[in-house]
């Protein structure tokens, strides 16, 4: 089992001594995490990580989750892509058997703690059934910035009634009647998906995947998904091609939407054409593979046009890998440009610093080394957990 | 110098808890308008607590207005004079907003246009709370104060220098006011006291002070 020590390893220096000095100010307090589930990405990842290294702080730290019919799960996905700026038709009926399946999970759960933090759409609404004491916290993972109308004007009294909301940029909040910090994400650096792997592990794992580590990598890891311009990244790898024998690999999970499938069969066949060009569709847990290709690529790419946080940026620095990433949501937090990698506008900008770098391999050393130790000062989860210490010392005195 | 002080020195870290505010700017007239309105504790957050943020990876820009000019708005005269505001030398936090005030008041009276962000990002105004963390044991004697000092999270140099003489009003900051006040070596205080901590990280200033510090631990040795 994972302990707080073991994170002196990764964290940078100082930084478990102020984790425990600062538990010492809240020891045996409650803080209570909400969600809409233990599995996927988001919050959930990196709950697993977060809770029980605040239960080992010495906080009585819990975590709940909600459910309920398809209906319910429908209309929750459905208000999240709306508060996201996507189109949808959310109906009365629907937006109340929403409502009124929280408020069955309000009488199934404990809601009682110093500290509720609720997170993301799914359990939005409980914060109704709040009791006197403790204080609430929404915590927002997504960029609601541009959020429908309709879907912000339901949500919004809702958001109201919480004591604060937490948001990862400030560019991603809304105007609210209560204080709005930012917090921002992070990786755990001793997971599965991120921990060190020898050189040997890496190339097995590689191996399985049918993935030859016999030229230049440039990777994507991201869903196939047109927000993340993966059709992008293959006229960015084809004017790389021109003059770097390369290879190109799109690592993601597939996703039952019409655009993505669509993406996904456009992308194979580019493959079909191209045998430089792998396109790898991985289950949601292959945490271990993915580890496994962002040690082996040798630039990675993350080529969004719309994005949230985009913690894959981080996950490739923790990796020394220097990042090209598009000029958007988290990204532009995340690369420092000139320093640990680029920011673009276009695909020939991408293609562009692409080649800038591999003609300048001294620079994917370098810029690899500094993005690590930028996402060792401020994207790790001993940060992440610093900054819900400072919170709840913050709110509950 | 071995002598133990009557007051022990207790080093403090702390954690930055960042508010967003509603304010924010698109272009240099609507960042004059904001810096108008906005609290004292986001112009702080936005000068001094740049130096709490900063990594010497990154350029150097001396605070969030300098580098969003520079970076966003790509108007590097501006940047180069906001720049070179150093807040560690204005008496206020008022009369600091003063400064930056009249800086891009005064580079717009020579603009045509008024520079905005076409390509980059538009600035968001925020503020910080901050969090006092007591670290490590508590010093009474310079040779144990050097001890802490080696050692301590880096937040709590910014806390000591910048924090408590900026926002707290202890204005020769902590480190000089305790040797000064409950060492009794004035001469090291007031040489503490001078560093400049603008332009420069954290880890730099911990190294001046150390090096202040040895300096007169092998003299009284002497």
């Amino acid at each position: 089992m994972i302990t707080i020590d073991d994170y002196r390893r990764v964290a940078p220096p100082g930084a478990i001594d102020m984790l425990l000095r600062l538990a010492e100010r809240v020891r045996g307090r409650r803080l209570l995490h909400v969600s809409g589930g233990r599995f996927g990405g988001g919050p959930a990842e990196i709950l697993h990580t977060l809770v029980p290294m605040t239960a080992d702080l010495g906080v009585d730290a819990a975590w709940e989750i909600t459910g309920g019919d398809p209906g319910f799960y429908t209309t929750a996905a459905g208000l999240r892509a709306a508060l996201e700026g996507a189109e949808r038709v959310l109906t009365d009926e629907a937006l109340d058997h929403y409502v009124e399946m929280n408020r069955v999970s309000a009488k199934k759960l404990s809601l009682e703690a110093d500290l509720v933090l609720v997170h993301d759409v799914q359990p939005l609404t409980l914060v109704e059934h709040r009791g006197e004491a403790g204080r609430w916290i929404w915590g927002c993972h997504f960029d609601a910035s541009r959020a429908q109308r309709r879907a912000w004007g339901v949500l919004r009294p809702y958001v109201n009634r919480y004591d604060a909301a937490i948001f990862s940029l400030p560019k991603f909040g809304r105007r609210l009647a209560i204080p709005r910090y930012v917090i921002a994400p992070s990786i755990d650096p001793l997971s599965e998906k991120n921990r060190d792997l020898t050189s040997r592990e890496v190339t097995t794992l590689v191996r399985a995947l049918g993935v030859a580590q016999d030229k230049p990598m440039l990777l994507q890891v991201a869903p196939f998904t047109p927000a993340e311009d993966p059709l992008g990244v293959v006229n960015v790898y084809r004017l790389v091609r021109k003059h770097y024998n390369v290879r190109l690999v799109l690592a993601g999970t597939g996703d039952p939407e019409r655009e993505s499938r669509e993406t996904l069969a456009e992308l194979r066949e580019a493959a079909r054409h191209d045998p430089d060009i792998a396109v790898l569709e991985l289950p949601p847990d292959a945490h271990l593979q993915i580890n496994a290709l962002q040690r082996a690529a040798t630039i990675v790419l993350q080529k969004s046009v719309h994005e949230a946080f985009g913690l894959g940026a981080a996950e490739a620095m923790w990796k020394g890998k220097p990042v090209v990433g598009g000029f958007a949501g988290g990204l532009t937090q995340q690369i420092v440009y000139d320093v640990t990698g680029y920011t673009v506008h276009s695909v020939e900008g991408a293609a562009f610093r692409l080649r800038h770098l591999l003609n300048n391999p001294e620079l994917i050393a370098r810029m690899g080394a500094a993005g690590r130790e930028h996402v060792r000062r401020s994207f790790l989860v001993t940060r992440h957990l610093t900054d819900y210490m400072a919170l709840l010392i913050h709110l509950t005195g | 110098m071995t002598a133990a002080a009557p007051r022990p020195f207790t080093f403090i870290g702390c954690v930055e808890l960042r508010q967003a505010l509603d304010h924010r700017a698109r272009d240099e007239r609507e960042l004059l308008d904001r810096l108008e309105d906005v609290p004292p504790d986001s112009v702080f957050y936005h000068t001094h607590g740049y130096f709490l943020r900063h990594r010497p990876i990154t350029t150097a820009y001396g605070n969030d207005f300098a580098a969003w000019v520079a970076v966003h708005v790509r108007d590097q005269v501006l940047a180069e004079r906001l720049a070179v505001i150093n807040p560690f030398e204005t008496a206020s936090l008022e009369d600091l907003r003063e400064e930056l005030m009249s800086v891009v008041y005064d580079h717009l009276l020579r603009m045509s246009s008024v520079p905005r962000v076409e390509f980059g990002e538009v600035f968001h105004f925020q503020q910080s709370h901050i969090v006092e963390v007591p670290l490590g044991p508590a010093a009474t004697t310079l040779a144990e104060f050097r001890a802490g000092l080696s050692e301590v999270d880096a937040s709590a140099i910014y806390f000591h220098m910048v924090e408590a003489r900026a926002r707290l009003g202890r204005r020769s900051g902590d480190f000089a006011e305790w040797i000064r006040t409950a060492l009794a070596l004035p001469a090291l205080a007031e040489r503490i006291e001078r560093i400049d901590a603008y332009m420069t990280s954290l880890e730099r200033v911990r190294a001046r002070v150390l090096t202040l510090v040895d300096a007169a631990l092998e003299g009284d040795a002497a």
